[in-house]
């Protein structure tokens, strides 16, 4: 891996996500200064920031774009309780040629009463839907029904954790065998040692979401949670950053053996659990395959994961800074791999292949 | 890259500080993006101190390299013929096919290597010029590496025949030898030259006796002191019992010969007959294969594998492969003589010499800067059914993982995604998932591009990422108020909900303009028009227009009215139908016939009777136009006077009937229930 880019932000106080649209040439920035800007990536591959906007009252910890088949739109939420729906608008103003997009809120959902921890859009197949949690401890899904009318969101399930909530994801899994799920992970740091990680399903009878399975081995504040892409598996991998790295896998219990009716059972086991954060670890992300997860955690480091042919599990890349002051606005890091100085050395064997012809 | 095992790799990036924040970050198809932050301190940090910088991260640097593209692309077409491999063929006409294959690999590098080469050369700056020799060196690793895997695990030369693999392996990748060739021949008196004596040692390091003999003989002529042991010298070397490629001795045969020839050098050994010249006699040692006058020449044999060979030749001619890895192990620890330790390469080589395929992927794996290497080798020995041969319990999943691995690196680069299709194909586990999961993130910057992507879903009956891109592209179209793409996205996503969405959007827009866009695409949509009721209804209503405009009247007020009875056409829009019908009752002929104009009236009042509709007056005076049509006996009659109707129905009655019909396609249009004052 190396640095190809660097790119000066310009938010005026710490930057909390970054986020990239669906093809990765656009990206979003939010930040302690209440803005969220929008970046985009030209032809020639550099990046612009075609929007900068205040979008909350508060820190704005998490932006996040729908799927593109619901156009362009971004979710942010904030520790001004609320969280909020975006939409760009394709303008006939000068804003174009200026280079600059116009982005104008469709909602605000203010159904939180305490900051406004996480936001998730749903898997695109369930429609145009969002998720939200808070400190409050409730995890509240959104749908907009028509999806050309994004100022129309109805809150459709409020489901009650319990515990003050952090992070939220969903199962990304398409497949027909598997009902709607979202897991949730709580950073509740009360002494009395809870589980910390519970997974709701939906469930087509009653129409709600129910609790599947509570990962009771999680004790410790949870700060971010993520379900593998499901690669057309059976079961679900779900990486969690507590005080470390944890990835569970979730095999679904054959239905006819549970009761029927009730949520999915799940056979839970731990594959891999990693302590080189040393401490906290505060996100936790997969590539677009599943095949690598991304931590970072209070060692300062993005640290990625592999499982290898063999299935284990193993550290195979480190991202960490240098400490050092930045001075110009585009680097080029790159390591220079060496198979040692015992290489024959070309300028003989072109010599002699030519020479030799 | 990541390392398919050891440690891991680490990037360092410039700027952050890692000692005191944290890094937030998020992945996109082909980069990530990483950013300082800090976790720890939420609401209210203190202002942070410099403006934070935003980092994109890429995968692999070699998949953005120019020179490499060629490499790539070349590489991929010799990947396919492999594929195609007959699975039939066996014995020597597939391995003879295999050995080919390598080869074309080979040569791909070595092209490409040359290449690197010339670029190096030129290079403006010296940094650049570093860079791009350092590819040029690992190039050449490559080849090594690749040439010796095709000797051992390909070819799978006998004893004898390994042996002679190897000295061309050794004279391929060791080629000092030619240029100081060109340069002592050139010279005017060759045996005076000064790397005269290094240049016949190298000859006869490398087992090319013929020309060393042709070099001794120009000595011979130059001193007429010395032309004596020269001409035996000669004799040897000319003598030295090989194994030719078409020969038909066999091995016990050679191997009597050579011992032979062995003792009658060390004869002239004994006897002292090149104690005059001690070129002569160290030349005569190393025909003897002796260690130390070998290790004597560590500068021009230059590495360890070369001394190997060497050895071999003088030593050991009919090496069986299974006794390799002794000498090679030795040779290794001879050569270096415990003053250096092996690096990368001799381990990956050491590990090829010990037939442990697996370690030497392993190795490369570690050691190289891309997949492009192990991925293409580790499938072409997979082709020679070598993995699972090797209880590599693992081979097949090993195979797929690493083409997965040099796949998904492509997919990151914006043109040359292309050939990492072609490779997911070829992963019979994981590589459809992987391509889907994939191909959905390339970006739909053109239309072209667009099309390029759906054709490859298209071919693999990819049917959920069609109707993906073609949502995304409908989504686009709207946005931009294109709304004829819109609907031919939509009705390729066969998306009825959004045809149905787009479709309103046309009629709107022909309710406010009086006319159609995309006439083109409208009327020619064929069985699509199924997709949804509302697209139908829009395809009718078309040619509704149609009938009209060619004077079939009675068709058209048929189907007019079957749109509003099948109830097809949405409430909305009745009224807009009802004032269509009303040019029809005011032909000179009866159009609608009795039963039709009640069903007309039967219409205009069901819409009444739902909701109450705008434009009181002009409904009672349909109604009056309707009954008076009713009240009409066949063939003509009385009409209500044009002038007493209301102002806007006038103006639409007026259109209908006086514009010229042809083209039909911009009558201004505006039904009265529509019009907003």
């Amino acid at each position: 891996m190396f640095v190809a880019r660097s790119i000066a932000a310009d938010h005026k106080d710490l930057i909390h996500d970054v986020s990239f649209d669906f093809h990765g040439r656009r990206m979003a920035t939010c930040s302690s200064d209440q803005s969220v800007k929008v970046w985009d990536k030209s032809e020639s591959g550099d990046w612009h920031c075609t929007a900068s906007w205040k979008t909350h009252s508060g820190s704005v910890w998490r932006v996040t774009w729908a799927h593109p088949e619901f156009g362009q739109v971004l979710a942010s939420c904030s520790f001004d309780r609320t969280a909020a729906v975006w939409e760009e608008i394709v303008g006939e103003s000068n804003d174009k040629l200026r280079g600059q997009s116009h982005w104008v809120k469709r909602t605000t959902l203010v159904d939180s009463r305490t900051s406004v921890t996480d936001v998730k859009f749903a898997p695109k197949h369930m429609g145009l839907m969002l998720a939200t949690c808070s400190a409050d401890g409730i995890v509240r899904i959104y749908e907009a029904p028509d999806v050309m009318n994004l100022s129309q969101w109805s809150l459709q399930h409020e489901i009650s954790c319990k515990l003050s909530c952090s992070c939220i994801s969903w199962n990304p899994s398409s497949s027909r065998a598997h009902s709607p799920m979202i897991a949730v992970g709580s950073d509740d740091s009360s002494p009395n040692a809870m589980a910390k990680v519970q997974i709701f399903e939906y469930n087509e009878n009653t129409r709600k979401y129910a609790k599947a399975e509570t990962l009771m081995t999680v004790t410790d504040p949870v700060h971010d949670i993520a379900f593998a892409p499901n690669l057309g598996r059976s079961f679900h991998i779900l990486a969690i950053a507590t005080k470390d790295v944890r990835i569970f896998t979730l095999k679904p219990v054959r239905k006819e053996l549970t009761s029927s009716g009730g949520p999915t059972k799940f056979e839970i086991h731990i594959v891999a659990q990693f302590d080189n954060h040393n401490s906290q670890v505060w996100r936790v992300s997969w590539n677009i395959t599943g095949t690598v997860l991304a931590s970072s955690g209070d060692d300062g480091c993005v640290r990625l994961w592999k499982a290898n042919y063999m299935d284990n599990w193993k550290c195979t890349g480190i991202l960490k800074g240098n400490g050092s002051p930045v001075n110009g606005s585009s680097q080029q890091g790159n390591s220079n791999p060496s198979l040692g100085s015992n290489i024959p050395s070309l300028q003989n064997s072109l010599n002699g292949s030519s020479a030799g012809s | 890259m990541e390392e398919l095992d050891g440690e891991p790799a680490v990037t360092v990036i410039p700027g952050v500080n890692s000692k005191k924040n944290q890094m937030c970050f998020d992945w996109g198809p082909g980069e990530m993006l990483v950013c300082e932050t800090s976790f720890s301190k939420k609401e209210k940090s203190e202002m942070v101190p410099s403006c934070p910088f935003i980092y994109i991260i890429r995968k692999d640097v070699d998949v953005y390299s120019q020179i490499l593209r060629k490499l790539f692309n070349e590489s991929h077409g010799i990947f396919l013929g492999l594929q195609r491999i007959d699975e039939e063929l066996t014995g020597k006409s597939r391995k003879s096919q295999l050995v080919r294959v390598s080869k074309n690999y080979r040569s791909v590098i070595r092209a490409c290597m040359e290449e690197m080469h010339q670029v190096a050369i030129a290079a403006k700056d010296p940094a650049s010029g570093r860079q791009f020799s350092s590819q040029v060196s690992i190039l050449s690793a490559m080849e090594l590496i690749w040439n010796l895997c095709e000797i051992l695990f390909i070819e799978v030369a006998p004893a004898g025949h390994l042996l002679l693999h190897l000295l061309d392996w050794v004279r391929l990748h060791v080629c000092e030898v030619d240029s100081l060739s060109a340069d002592v021949l050139g010279s005017e008196n060759p045996s005076n030259h000064d790397s005269f004596w290094n240049l016949v040692t190298i000859l006869v390091l490398q087992g090319r006796l013929d020309e060393a003999r042709q070099m001794l003989s120009k000595e011979a002529d130059a001193s007429p002191a010395s032309a004596g042991i020269c001409r035996i010298m000669g004799d040897l070397m000319r003598t030295m019992p090989i194994l030719s490629p078409g020969n038909t001795q066999t091995l016990t045969e050679l191997e009597l010969k050579w011992q032979h020839w062995h003792e009658e050098c060390e004869r002239y050994l004994q006897d002292s007959t090149f104690a005059t010249n001690p070129h002569l006699e160290s030349l005569l040692k190393i025909m003897l294969g002796d260690e130390a006058a070998l290790l004597e020449q560590k500068e021009l044999l230059s590495n360890w594998y070369h001394f190997l060979v060497t050895r071999l030749l003088y030593s050991n001619p009919t090496v069986k492969p299974i006794d390799l890895h002794y000498y090679a192990q030795s040779s290794l620890d001879l050569f270096l003589g415990g003053e250096s330790s092996p690096e990368p390469l001799d381990n990956i080589l050491l590990a090829a010499f010990e037939f442990d395929i697996h370690q030497v992927i392993k190795e490369c794996s570690i050691a190289l800067s891309n997949w492009w290497f192990v991925a293409h080798l580790t499938d072409l020995l997979d082709h020679c059914k070598l993995l699972q041969s090797h209880n590599l319990y693992f081979g097949s999943n090993m195979r797929e993982f690493l083409l997965l691995e040099y796949a998904s690196g492509l997919f990151a680069h914006p043109s040359l995604w292309q050939l990492g299709v072609d490779y997911f194909d070829y992963c019979p586990k994981l590589g459809r998932v992987s391509l889907e999961l994939h191909i959905e993130r390339i970006p739909l910057n053109t239309e072209q591009k667009a099309l390029k992507v759906l054709r490859i879903c298209e071919q693999r009956q990819m049917t959920e990422q069609v109707r993906s891109i073609c949502k995304i592209l409908a989504m686009k179209a709207v946005r931009n108020n294109r709304l004829g793409s819109a609907l031919s996205w939509s009705i390729r996503a066969k998306d009825a909900a959004f045809a149905t969405l787009v479709s309103d959007r046309f009629l709107r827009d022909y309710c406010e303009r009086g006319c159609f866009s995309d006439l083109d695409l409208i009327d020619n949509l064929g069985p699509a028009m199924m997709l949804s009721d509302r697209l139908t209804f829009l395809g009718k209503y078309r040619e509704f227009h149609h009938m009209y405009g060619e004077k079939r009247f009675a068709d058209a007020a048929s189907l007019l009215l079957s749109l509003m009875t099948s109830r097809i056409a949405p409430r909305s829009f009745w009224m807009t139908l009802l004032t269509d019908a009303l040019p029809l009752l005011e032909q000179k002929q009866v159009i609608f016939s009795a039963e039709q104009t009640y069903e007309l009236m039967q219409c205009l009042e069901d819409l009444t009777s739902r909701r109450p509709v705008r434009g009181e007056s002009d409904i009672q005076q349909l109604q009056v136009i309707f009954t008076s049509g009713l009240m009409v006996p066949h063939g003509g009659g009385k009409r209500l006077p044009l002038s007493q109707t209301s102002p806007s129905l006038q103006k639409h009655w007026l259109l209908w009937t006086h514009v010229p019909l042809f083209p039909l396609t911009c009558v201004i249009h505006t039904p009265p229930s529509f019009r907003r004052k």
